[in-house]
């Protein structure tokens, strides 16, 4: 089992984020987080990432749990943060040299692992450009090809299309399915549609808690469409 | 031999954060401003010409104070901008040890601090010029100096881990730079003198930054000056990443 999420809790003050969170994914799958905004996606994704501890449950990567072995975890896989967070004075060729480096990669290495993430994220010939001067698209690709770099099985991207113009998702869309074939991926997205053309399955999550988790053909079936099943299993008011 | 895991993450890091320090115009601006401020007090309030003897006493003495605010300044984006930025979630899902984001980041400040320091050395080579100081004890003092500064941004390190904040952290930081300097001061020692008795504002004074800085300065340091000045930043960068890991743990 590439990934076993089991029973996770966590809570910011009194405030429950994530309620008892589980579920399992296999080599192959694409799974789409769906939820309203606070639902608890980016809690659960960080917590999986290893950057938060959960206050209860587990995360096993191949078997290891993260709370535990945090390091061991974090080898292998490959995680892209909400709006992807870049050193805006780099370029992509030195921010990607120093996440090679910094995950323990030696020179030859880091310099190998770069020009093949640089490749698969499709990032071209500005890559020494400085990255503030890069589009929004170009520099979500870079943070991609930063959560590829050790070439991970698994990988958890949190909106990796969110504020995307229509072309540049597509992009990004495309780049998603390709590693998809021999990995795992988890991703959060706001967009129905987007879950439909990329994901194996979707995993519908409310106020901390996991409300569906089905092939998305399976949620359309059962609701006549992705908007309805959305909108039937998610209360989806304003929280604060 | 392996190679310890640790080790190439945190030089990663330092040159990275180094590589910011070099490509962002704000530490060229604050480095100018020391070197202002410190040809200032050193000419103006030190009298560098007008005590006609060929030594930096008049220099060093306002070490620390120029560092207490300069280098907090350097220090307070050292956390506070990659919470900002949100680059921090990068960071902590690096498979790397938390002391060696510590220690990396920790170590590029110094290394502006230990630049500006060499930048002040024309008047190292004037004072040879002008008559014939004590170079080796100039030397300490800049030894001394070194070491006082890596203190100063340690202190700006937890600042800038405690509170994800900018400003707030280099208030903070000048604010506790203060109080560990001034604690050596006569003004503050007099006043506990008051208080407590001669032997316990003793006690307290030698705590301070300034009372280990002050035998340096005239060119004699004390092992045991160094292993306060080491023992402070060692305690500092403990504190920054216990503040660090903290944040995996959220609002628990």
């Amino acid at each position: 089992m590439l990934l076993q999420v089991d029973g996770l809790r966590k809570s910011f003050g009194r405030r429950r984020a994530v309620d008892g969170v589980g579920f399992s994914l296999d080599v192959g799958e694409i799974v789409g987080f769906l939820g309203p905004n606070g639902a608890g996606k980016t809690t659960t994704m960080r917590m999986i990432a290893g950057y938060l501890e959960p206050d209860e449950g587990a995360v096993k990567i191949f078997n290891i749990d993260v709370a535990q072995e945090r390091r061991r975890g974090q080898e292998r896989l490959g995680y892209l943060p909400e709006g992807a967070p870049l050193y805006g004075e780099m370029t992509p060729w030195t921010y990607l040299r120093f996440i090679a480096e910094a995950r323990g990669m030696s020179l030859e290495a880091a310099r190998h692992a770069v020009r093949r993430a640089a490749q698969d994220a499709r990032l071209g010939d500005s890559i020494q450009r400085p990255i503030d001067t890069l589009s929004k698209g170009y520099r979500r690709r870079v943070g991609l090809a930063a959560a590829l770099l050790h070439d991970p099985m698994l990988l958890i991207l949190d909106e990796p299309t969110d504020g995307l113009d229509p072309n540049q998702r597509h992009a990004v869309r495309d780049l998603i399915k390709r590693l998809g074939e021999e990995r795992g991926l988890i991703i959060s997205t706001h967009s129905l549609e987007e879950v439909d053309a990329v994901c194996t399955r979707a995993i519908v999550i409310d106020q901390g808690r996991i409300v569906a988790d089905a092939p998305p053909a399976e949620l359309k079936e059962k609701h006549g469409s992705l908007e309805n099943a959305f909108a039937a299993l998610t209360r989806g008011e304003e929280r604060a | 031999m392996k190679k310890q895991p640790g080790l190439s993450s945190m030089l990663a890091i330092y040159r990275r954060e180094l590589l910011s320090y070099l490509t962002t115009p704000t530490a060229y601006v604050f480095v100018a401003v020391f070197l202002f401020a410190i040809g200032l007090f050193t000419f103006q309030v030190g009298a560098f010409f007008e005590t006609r003897r060929a030594d930096l006493s008049g220099f060093f003495a306002f070490h620390p104070w120029i560092f207490m605010v300069f280098l907090p300044a350097i220090a307070m984006k050292l956390w506070a901008e990659e919470t900002r930025s949100g680059a921090i979630e990068v960071l902590m899902t690096l498979p790397a040890p938390t002391w060696a984001l510590v220690v990396g980041k920790f170590l590029a400040a110094w290394t502006v601090a230990a630049v500006a320091l060499v930048l002040t050395t024309p008047l190292w080579i004037s004072v040879n010029v002008l008559g014939a100081p004590d170079n080796a004890g100039i030397f300490t003092a800049y030894i001394a100096s070194l070491l006082m500064a890596g203190a100063y941004i340690a202190i700006g390190s937890v600042m800038s881990a405690l509170t994800g904040a900018q400003v707030v952290a280099f208030v903070l930081a000048v604010l506790v730079a203060f109080m560990l300097t001034a604690l050596g001061a006569p003004i503050v020692a007099d006043f506990f003198n008051g208080i407590v008795g001669g032997g316990l504002s003793e006690a307290i004074s030698r705590f301070s930054i300034l009372h280990h800085f002050d035998a340096a300065q005239r060119g004699v340091i004390e092992l045991r000056s160094i292993i306060y000045f080491l023992s402070l930043i060692a305690l500092c960068l403990a504190w920054t990443g216990l503040a660090v890991d903290a944040r995996r743990g959220g609002a628990r």
